[in-house]
């Protein structure tokens, strides 16, 4: 605008954004027809399909013992979930109390649950019974799984939850207490609630993901009683030398995880119109 | 009132219509100094305003009396017994004391009749059906009885208001504080809440109101405080404090909040800069 720079600059011919939003869509297009071309014509798709699905396959997939695999997921995931809600509450309260030791024993806690695989975690939690001759851990296989899972997943929804008490205001504890509650009555009855309200949707994800991290069980011995649909699809594969049951199993979690995932959505956009 | 000064007497006085007694109150935040030595003592029935300019820890002082805030020096007696002690039962004390705050804090997962029964079945450990009835008739008190199954939300900021200190009275309070319970309503909504306020004061209770409703100061408080800068400055009966102040500081504020548009007055304008705006 200034004088200074009309002389600097040599005068460039620039389109204008209209048609530069034009030019790079068609680019776009451009890319994705060809992708589909070079599918088309390099991909044999009999082939394809006879390996990731082949009909008879997936009947023989179904029928053999999906809905126990199915079952058995929605245990391993169900009750991980519960141990690592109870374990999440304690620990968040842990982290927001008075008393130093807590705040620091859930702070390694967490730490060290989120930075360790699960994998591990689950295989350590298989094996204790080596190192503490006796122990034995009830509800086997599914007792092991839910306090492996539940453990590394108290330590992730330990944050939300210490998020969601936190995000509860600080004028719910004062009328509370004005009416003559204790701080742990306040926190029961008046923050606690509203805290699980506003975390309910990032504690539906943790379900999600929590679903799909209880496929990591087939490192402990299972008994085919106890298979999960991971465990259940590779062990059919593996049989038939082909992929089609574990491409059922996928699918079988998607079962599972969609409605959660659409449910989230749900609330999420319920919570923002209500604010 | 610099007379019957009170520090010159007993501490605390022993007499139970001395609802509420406060001795040599300081309060700090950090390097804040809010509360700088306040001597105050509310009796049995009466109705005190507090008013005063905004950071003249008017709020601090209602909040100390219950112990939201934590004195950083003095002594507090409610009802004779010190709630400022560390062995104090400062939650049974608080079943006696009525709070109201400027933004409700109802509890919004509650209904409005929960709202009320929740610590009469909790805390007092009444009955089901008793927290019911109870809560029911001080809903009906301030005109709500047909929302008590109303959440929060559903109710417009003035019922909400109601319900709080159909809240606070649900506990059968032996006083009850306010803390500019009007602030946050629209001006069409200030009315219903200042209404129940002069119910509940026409009926003997104690109350004691952080307000900015001069208005009704001067119609219901038997004795106006006016607090500036962490020290009472003047106190006495509305006609006197309002209506006649002695102090200048007192003066400039009541100039200023009955005339909101802080126009100079006529005599002010000595530079002379600018016409005279009628």
């Amino acid at each position: 605008m200034s004088a200074i720079t009309a002389e600097g600059v040599r005068p460039k011919r620039k389109l204008s954004a209209r048609k530069r939003g034009q030019r790079v869509r068609i680019v776009q297009y451009a890319v994705l027809a060809l992708l589909v071309l070079l599918a088309i014509l390099f991909v044999d798709g009999r082939q394809v399909s006879q390996v990731f699905f082949r009909s008879d396959m997936v009947r023989r997939t179904i029928s053999t013992n999906l809905p126990l695999a199915f079952l058995n997921t929605i245990a391993y995931t169900g009750g991980a979930f519960v141990v690592g809600l109870a374990g999440g509450t304690v620990l968040a309260l842990m982290k927001l109390s008075h008393v130093g030791p807590y705040r620091w024993l859930a702070t390694i806690y967490t730490e060290f649950f989120r930075g360790v695989p699960a994998l591990i975690v689950l295989l350590t939690f298989g094996l204790l019974p080596l190192a503490l001759p006796g122990l034995k851990i009830p509800l086997d296989p599914y007792g092991t799984v839910w306090v492996g899972l539940g453990m590394v997943s108290a330590a992730y929804m330990s944050e939300t939850i210490r998020a969601g008490i936190q995000a509860v205001p600080k004028g719910q504890i004062e009328a509370a207490r004005s009416l003559g509650m204790s701080s742990g009555l306040a926190t029961r009855r008046i923050v606690l609630p509203q805290a699980f309200r506003i975390v309910t949707p990032p504690l539906t994800n943790e379900l999600v993901l929590l679903t799909k991290d209880s496929s990591l069980v087939y490192v402990l011995g299972l008994t085919a009683q106890g298979y999960d649909l991971t465990k259940y699809g590779k062990d059919l594969s593996n049989t038939y030398a082909n992929v089609t049951p574990l491409v059922i199993a996928g699918l079988s979690y998607l079962v599972i995880t969609l409605p959660l995932t659409f449910l989230v959505r749900k609330m999420e956009a319920r919570q923002a119109r209500s604010k | 009132m610099s007379a019957e000064s009170t520090t010159a007497v007993k501490i605390p006085t022993g007499n139970r219509e001395d609802e509420i007694q406060v001795y040599d109150l300081h309060k700090s935040f950090g390097d804040l100094e809010v509360l700088t030595g306040i001597d105050l003592v509310v009796r049995r029935g009466e109705v005190v305003c507090v008013i005063g300019p905004s950071g003249s820890g008017k709020s601090t002082l209602l909040r100390c009396v219950n112990l939201l805030e934590k004195p950083t020096k003095g002594r507090i007696f409610i009802l004779n017994e010190e709630i400022t002690d560390p062995d104090a039962d400062v939650d049974r004390l608080r079943t006696q004391m009525g709070m109201v705050f400027q933004s409700f804090n109802l509890f919004p997962h509650l209904t409005a009749l929960q709202n009320c029964t929740v610590a009469l079945t909790e805390v007092l450990k009444k009955s089901p059906a008793d927290a019911k009835a109870i809560a029911m008739e001080n809903l009906h008190k301030v005109g709500l009885g047909d929302r008590a199954d109303s959440y929060p939300l559903k109710l417009s900021g003035g019922q909400q208001q109601r319900v709080a200190i159909a809240r606070a009275l649900s506990m059968d309070p032996e006083l009850m504080l306010f803390d500019e319970p009007t602030s946050a309503l629209d001006p069409e909504l200030v009315g219903d809440v200042l209404s129940v306020m002069r119910d509940l004061a026409a009926g003997g209770m104690t109350m004691m109101v952080v307000t900015h409703e001069m208005a009704f100061a001067r119609e219901v408080a038997d004795r106006v405080i006016f607090m500036d800068g962490g020290v009472i400055v003047e106190q006495g009966p509305p006609a006197e404090v309002i209506g006649n102040p002695k102090e200048e500081r007192t003066r400039t504020f009541l100039r200023r909040v009955l005339d909101p548009t802080h126009l100079p007055a006529p005599e002010d304008e000595v530079t002379g800069g600018s016409p005279s705006r009628g």
